[in-house]
């Protein structure tokens, strides 16, 4: 990806471009990708089908019925020419997401502890004390990929992924942390979880957290946890060689 | 057309999976909703077109065959896809033209003889509970499907389906639509992503080699082997990945990425197969071999073009058309 010239539209099939803006992940790159997704919107109208952003790029899916590729590219590249980032405070919601951090709703607590030679109370503390920026969502309906975590806190996935991480856990993998909004395999570190229900298909936008949201995880006591409707059901420990 | 829907079939018995399939899910993959809908595209067209269906009514996908089904009433309806040695009260039932059944039919499906995927449609279309705007049923997001839930269906299950008035013509698709899924297959490829960061040796090999079909092969994607491609990009940053990508993880091993796949991912992509490429994809049986032709936009958009203006013309898209 040396020597690319950014941005720059790749082709994605059929009905869809790649535009590619940046080639780093920054929390500035929301702004631009929030205000090229806006005016995709306005400018294609109905022909649009699908926008999907993330880190540093927005796939922009069209309707090839209505729209030529050539004719999309060239909406694209006018709007990339006039492009300009989004207002930094307009654009994001504040969420608050309770958190019981414990070694029963996050088994890899101490494993993170001793990855970032910090004690668990540290890690609890470093992991609550910023705002994440949504990036994306991805990988299962209204699973968030939230940055940028403390550099302290940053390890690796599990070798072996779980094949069952509950609905609400809280988990941090690489740069990121995310919160699991349905109980699926998976091999970030759980630290904790969540009572706050993520994706709910009678919400109206169905997804708690969208793009570009500021999320705080608030530590919370079992009790606290509990009243607010959460599962303490305890996690199992990473299962056998066939999850990947 | 009623909206509760009437008594259609009942589940007398299930096999691997069976999955009610509408067009699929659109304007919704921000939220890390997949886009479902029929694997193969093309004979799920033709089903609902032989059924006297408009595009996007909800028809059924049987995979690899086992299920049994009692028709509850007088129904109209249409076979396509694989050969899955399918019966109507014990008798060869035809495919890719119009049938009809009468009250107390069994309709059996057995096992596969050409092609993974058979494709049911009946005259009205399946009820299936909409949900994000579509009855595409996806397993893994717990969505679509006759309950909502992404449930596949049960043994006992009652398939509701919309009452019609029109009784369809009776249609039958042309041979040369009716395809023999066995030969090996040659996949368009539209070139894009990081291919300008594969070797040229893995160029060379990627549209020249004989992949074979692998086992691991879902609805998510089909995994190939094949000689080792190599990209100068290992990992990117998670980005959007439309349909038909196909994705080269470090094992150089590519995985053509289907209707249910993660809605981002970060593996360096030779580009997509299209749309009718996926399609004759998902009918391989594990062991096959494909090749992959690069493809020009203009040859591949027109083809798919015809493709539709078959069944819809081409006034329908857009995201707010649960016909796309």
């Amino acid at each position: 990806m040396k020597s690319l010239r950014l941005p720059c539209l790749e082709r994605a099939g059929l009905d869809g471009w790649m535009v590619r803006l940046f080639d780093r992940i920054e929390e500035n790159n929301l702004l631009w990708l929030a205000a090229l997704a806006g005016e995709c919107e306005t400018e294609f109208g109905d022909t649009l089908v699908d926008l999907v952003p993330s880190y540093t790029t927005l796939l922009v899916v069209f309707d090839p019925f209505r729209l030529t590729p050539c004719d999309a590219r060239q909406k694209l590249i006018a709007i990339l020419a006039r492009l300009e980032p989004a207002d930094a405070g307009a654009t994001s919601k504040q969420h608050c997401l309770p958190t019981w951090y414990d070694p029963r709703s996050g088994p890899d607590l101490q494993r993170v502890a001793e990855l970032s030679g910090l004690s668990v109370n540290a890690v609890i503390d470093a992991h609550s004390a910023r705002d994440y920026r949504v990036f994306a969502l991805g990988f299962a309906p209204g699973f968030a990929f939230m940055g940028l975590l403390d550099t302290a806190l940053i390890c690796p996935r599990l070798d072996t992924p779980r094949q069952h991480v509950p609905a609400g856990s809280v988990a941090i993998a690489g740069q990121q942390s995310a919160a699991y909004p349905a109980a699926t395999p998976g091999g970030w570190n759980l630290i904790g979880r969540t009572p706050t229900r993520l994706f709910d298909r009678d919400r109206d936008g169905f997804s708690l957290l969208q793009v570009g949201d500021r999320v705080r995880f608030v530590p919370v006591d079992q009790a606290t946890f509990e009243a607010r409707g959460g599962d303490t059901k305890a996690v199992s420990q990473p299962g056998p060689a066939q999850a990947r | 057309m009623s909206d509760s829907g009437l008594n259609g079939f009942r589940v007398a018995r299930t096999g691997p999976l069976a999955l009610l399939q509408d067009a699929g899910r659109f304007g919704v993959r921000h939220l890390g909703v997949t886009q479902g809908g029929p694997a193969d595209l093309h004979a799920w067209a033709w089903a609902n077109h032989l059924a006297g269906n408009p595009w996007g009514a909800a028809a059924l996908e049987i995979t690899f065959g086992g299920l049994v089904l009692i028709a509850d009433r007088d129904l109209t309806i249409a076979l396509t896809g694989a050969d899955l040695s399918i019966t109507c009260n014990r008798h060869p039932a035809g495919r890719w033209q119009t049938l009809n059944l009468r009250a107390g039919d069994t309709l059996a499906f057995g096992t596969p003889i050409n092609g993974l995927r058979a494709y049911l449609a009946v005259a009205g279309g399946f009820r299936g509970d909409a949900v994000l705007g579509s009855a595409a049923c996806v397993v893994r997001e717990q969505i679509g499907g006759f309950d909502g839930r992404g449930t596949p269906l049960r043994e006992g299950d009652g398939l509701t389906v919309y009452g019609t008035s029109a009784t369809p013509a009776q249609r039958m698709a042309p041979h040369s639509e009716q395809q023999d899924y066995r030969l090996p297959a040659t996949l368009d490829l539209l070139p894009g992503a990081q291919i300008a960061s594969f070797t040229g040796r893995s160029l060379f090999d990627a549209f020249n080699a004989e992949w074979q079909v692998d086992q691991r092969a879902d609805r998510m994607g089909v995994r190939l082997t094949g000689p080792r491609l190599q990209c100068s990009v290992t990992s990117l940053v998670s980005e959007g990945i439309s349909l038909g990508a196909v994705q080269v993880p470090p094992d150089g091993q590519p995985i053509a990425l289907l209707n249910d796949r993660q809605t981002i991912g970060g593996y360096p992509r030779l580009g997509n197969l299209t749309p009718l490429a996926a399609s004759r994809l998902a009918q391989c049986m594990p062991g096959q071999t494909v090749r992959f032709r690069a493809a020009g936009i203009d040859r591949t958009l027109r083809q798919y073009r015809q493709f539709r203006e078959e069944f819809c013309g081409l006034s329908h898209g857009g995201r707010d058309s649960p016909h796309l």
